[in-house]
């Protein structure tokens, strides 16, 4: 069974066409990489997917059951994690306070096991020697650590990453790629992706969206070798 | 009186309460609109208005026009600068938060009210119209007799109240060629438009929101010095303008200014009419939770479009 | 851990410094700490919904008179025992808190600023408008017979001070709490950032509903204690001035800080003490202050001794 399935869904905003009928099937334990040239409507569909975004119709499955009318907080509970697009942590929080609210909407009650998870993901994201510092203090590129962390110490089936990698270093980059692969098999990823070397090297499937339309899927090697997704970010027409 | 002619007082009534508010409200619309804060204060402007007209009219003395004339110059550019003034001192500094500018005229609000107190007194002081003629007022109905034109006692108007709806209507026009004829029109709707661009393309912001600022204390200003005649000066007067400026600016659809002209216009008839028949606390209970049901489930305002 | 037991100190320290100075501190100033201890209590509402969800009503005067005639209607026509008319006016202002908070919480931002100041003004005409009972803006008073606790006179300084000490008491230690469990850091999250929280799977409105009505409670929990205290119940308590004051109080003392409310009722109230050999126009005093606190220290007392000694400071 796929993790995650959307059927014919549909943003319109005030008339423009975000997405269109998208029906989409993510791979429970894979990492799907989502691109598409600016524009296409990745976001609004992952916003849509969240419940950030309401659907103007359309319906999306999780774990084969109908989630469309879910706020989003109730589909994060399902077992969704979701990061933002634009570096969202709580600025006038510690390292550890941030990252205990992401754990603590299910591990509040143990006050051990919330610590050990914190510890643990603020470990594997390596930024446990600044779990006392005010988060707004960090600097950018340790605020989408911290970002990823609190979508990891969710402990989500499905994690949802908006450009995760946005105005990070080339190192940075290096680093995200060798923890993104590390989690492979442990839960389902779907990242939003301009950078081609992540998309390249990280995603095991790919898909494709292109003017709020689903354009192509595939092995990154499929979808290299595929013209009219070269057409889309080149911008030439396919011929006919 | 009958019916009929008691309704077409209230309603004469409600045309000057509308033209006051008109003024009131257009000023706290243009501040919201360019600025996107809200002044709590803004009915002290109101307030000052309406003192500083007694001030210099009871300081000018002779004929009451005199000192109407030199109240109407006077007192709406004196209040314009004191609020320019606030501006520079106070919602400057602040950045324009939302937030914190509420708080911040919260304050400006009883710095205003309590110093006019303590300078002018608790007393409700009178404004001489310049003129004031009652104007008799005929009714037509029906009779036995055919189509009959009749005066019925106690339906007349004072032709100070007739110029002023004469007069809201003019400033209205006026306003309305400044902000769509002048330079200094255009540079302010394009603030509104977007402070960032307009910033970029060399307009002084800061000046521009002073002068809105001024603008719109000035704007209720001047509806106070056309109300002082029938409404005595007070240092509390401010409440009811601005608990009324806002009900019209929210149903008008925040910031726009036809939609704040049309909803003045029927919030101020409606107050006419209702206070005329119902008791005005009861009116104002009514209104009050009415206006605040229409923010909760239409923010837009009534008149507004809705976004998707 | 440390950072717990030195506000914990923090908290209990204040509260003996409490008991001692009413035995040190000359009769006016005992009478004086009743009456903050009992606005403080008003304050430590607003603070829990301003400070610390990060919810600016403009009309929690609402929630004081709820509680306030709650209490002393009780008294005034059902002759109702003290306990129980406190019970009453505590259901009443909890009532009133979630019938706004189900509807103004459908805004945000300024929106809530101004419905939550329309309803309170609303309240307040109500209050008007049913003179008959209510005496309007004159107000009525309870007599020293009907204001038995438990066959115990509160109206003594000593009874006063100390029943009002007991409920203050109940309600600091009581905050200091609640804002160190998950709930209330829950609400800090939402202040800080309510996207984020949502997207944490947190429901963001049922958190913010609770935050009103527990913050609306014990606002009406101060009115009905100063109703009982005092023995006088008034239209003004539920004007806009009694608003805009807690949020003065807050705003002084340290928005989002534990010891904020009670420091910003303290200072205030003898600041206008002080003022009033030269002016009567206290509100006067207040705008000067709101307007220099809004300028200048945002985060209030306790929120600059935070950042500049105690870090530590809950």
């Amino acid at each position: 069974m796929n993790i995650l399935e959307t059927k014919g869904l549909t943003k319109v905003y005030g008339g423009v066409v975000a997405n269109a009928d998208v029906d989409f099937t993510l791979r429970r334990g894979q990492i799907t990489a989502l691109i598409g040239p600016n524009g296409a409507g990745k976001s609004t569909f992952v916003g849509m997917v969240s419940g950030r975004i309401p659907a103007t119709r359309g319906q999306v499955f999780f774990e084969g059951r109908d989630i469309s009318a879910l706020p989003a907080h109730k589909r994060i509970q399902l077992g969704m994690a979701y990061t933002f697009q634009i570096t969202s942590v709580f600025r006038g929080l510690s390292v550890y306070e941030n990252v205990a609210l992401a754990a603590g909407r299910t591990l509040s009650a143990d006050p051990e096991a919330l610590d050990r998870r914190i510890t643990a993901v603020l470990e594997r994201v390596g930024i446990k020697d600044r779990s006392r510092q005010i988060a707004g203090d960090l600097s950018y590129g340790h605020q989408r650590i911290l970002e990823i962390a609190m979508g990891l110490a969710q402990d989500p089936e499905l994690f949802i990453l908006d450009e995760p990698t946005q105005g990070l270093a080339e190192s940075e980059v290096a680093d995200f790629i060798n923890l993104i692969r590390t989690l492979a098999g442990e839960t389902t990823i779907l990242l939003i992706e301009h950078n081609m070397k992540v998309v390249m090297e990280a995603a095991d499937y790919i898909t494709v969206l292109d003017q709020g339309m689903l354009l192509a899927e595939g092995t990154p090697a499929e979808i290299h070798a595929n013209a009219a997704v070269q057409a889309a970010y080149l911008g030439t027409a396919v011929d006919a | 009186m009958d019916f009929g002619p008691h309704l077409m007082l209230a309603t004469l009534e409600g045309a000057v309460i509308a033209a006051i508010l008109v003024l009131t409200a257009m000023g706290l619309s243009i501040v919201f609109g360019v600025m996107r804060v809200v002044n709590v204060a803004h009915g002290e402007f109101y307030m000052l208005g309406a003192v500083l007209a007694w001030f210099v009219t009871s300081f000018l003395g002779g004929h009451p026009a005199i000192g109407f004339v030199a109240a109407i110059l006077i007192a709406p550019l004196l209040v314009g600068l004191i609020a320019a003034a606030a501006d520079q001192l106070v919602l400057k500094h602040i950045d324009y938060d939302p937030d914190r500018t509420i708080v911040g005229t919260i304050g400006i609000l009883f710095i205003i009210q309590q110093t006019t107190l303590m300078t002018f007194g608790p007393e409700a002081r009178p404004v001489a119209a310049p003129f004031n003629q009652r104007l008799a007022l005929p009714w037509f109905e029906f009779t036995d007799n055919g189509f009959e034109m009749f005066w019925p006692w106690g339906l007349s108007i004072t032709s100070y109240k007739l110029f002023v709806i004469a007069a809201a209507l003019t400033v209205l026009v006026a306003l309305w060629l400044f902000l769509t004829r002048t330079r200094i029109g255009l540079i302010m709707r394009a603030t509104q438009q977007d402070s960032e661009t307009a910033q970029a393309f060399g307009v002084p912001v800061g000046l521009v929101y002073s002068c809105v600022f001024g603008l719109g204390a000035a704007l209720a200003a001047l509806g106070a010095v056309l109300v002082v005649p029938i409404q005595q000066a007070h240092y509390l007067m401010g409440a009811d303008p601005l608990l009324l400026s806002f009900i019209v600016v929210i149903i008008g659809g925040l910031g726009s200014l036809p939609g704040t002209v049309i909803a003045a216009i029927l919030i101020g008839m409606s107050d006419g009419i209702i206070s005329v028949f119902f008791s005005p606390t009861l009116a104002k209970i009514i209104a009050t939770f009415l206006v605040a049901m229409v923010l909760v489930f239409r923010p837009q305002g009534l008149l507004g479009r809705t976004s998707t | 851990m440390t950072r717990f037991s030195k506000a914990d100190a923090l908290h209990l320290g204040i509260l003996a410094m409490l008991v001692i100075a009413f035995f040190v501190l000359p009769t006016y100033h005992v009478g004086a700490v009743s009456r903050i201890m009992v606005l403080a209590v008003y304050a430590i509402g607003l603070n829990l919904l301003f400070g610390y969800t990060g919810l600016l009503s403009l009309g929690h005067a609402m929630f004081f008179a709820a509680g306030m005639y709650g209490f002393g209607l009780a008294i005034k026509f059902m002759a109702a025992p003290v306990l129980l008319a406190f019970v009453l006016a505590l259901i009443a202002a909890a009532a009133l808190s979630l019938v706004v908070g189900l509807l103004a919480l459908r805004t945000a931002g300024v929106a809530f600023m101004i419905v939550t100041l329309m309803f309170a003004q609303t309240a307040y005409l109500v209050v008007l408008y049913f003179g008959e009972f209510t005496r309007g803006d004159e107000g009525f008073v309870l007599q020293q017979a009907e204001r038995l606790l438990l066959g115990f006179d509160v109206t003594s300084e000593t009874g006063r001070y100390f029943v009002a000490f007991s409920v203050f008491a109940i309600c600091f230690l009581g905050f200091a709490r609640l804002v160190q469990t998950p709930f209330g850091k829950r609400l800090i999250a939402i202040r800080e950032n309510e996207e984020r929280a949502r997207m944490l799977g947190y429901d963001v409105g049922r958190y913010k509903l609770l935050a009103l009505i527990v913050s609306g409670t014990i606002s009406g929990c101060a009115g009905a204690l100063y109703a009982l205290l005092f023995g006088y119940v008034g239209a003004t308590f539920a004007s806009v001035q009694y608003s805009i004051l807690p949020l003065l109080w807050v705003l002084l003392g340290g928005a989002g800080t534990t010891i904020g409310p009670l420091i910003g009722v303290m200072f205030m109230f003898y600041l206008i003490d002080a003022s009033s050999a030269y002016t009567n126009s206290y509100m006067l005093i207040a705008g000067l202050v709101l307007v220099l606190l809004t300028m200048f220290a945002p985060k209030g007392i306790a929120g600059i001794l935070r950042l500049r000694v105690m870090p530590w400071l809950p």
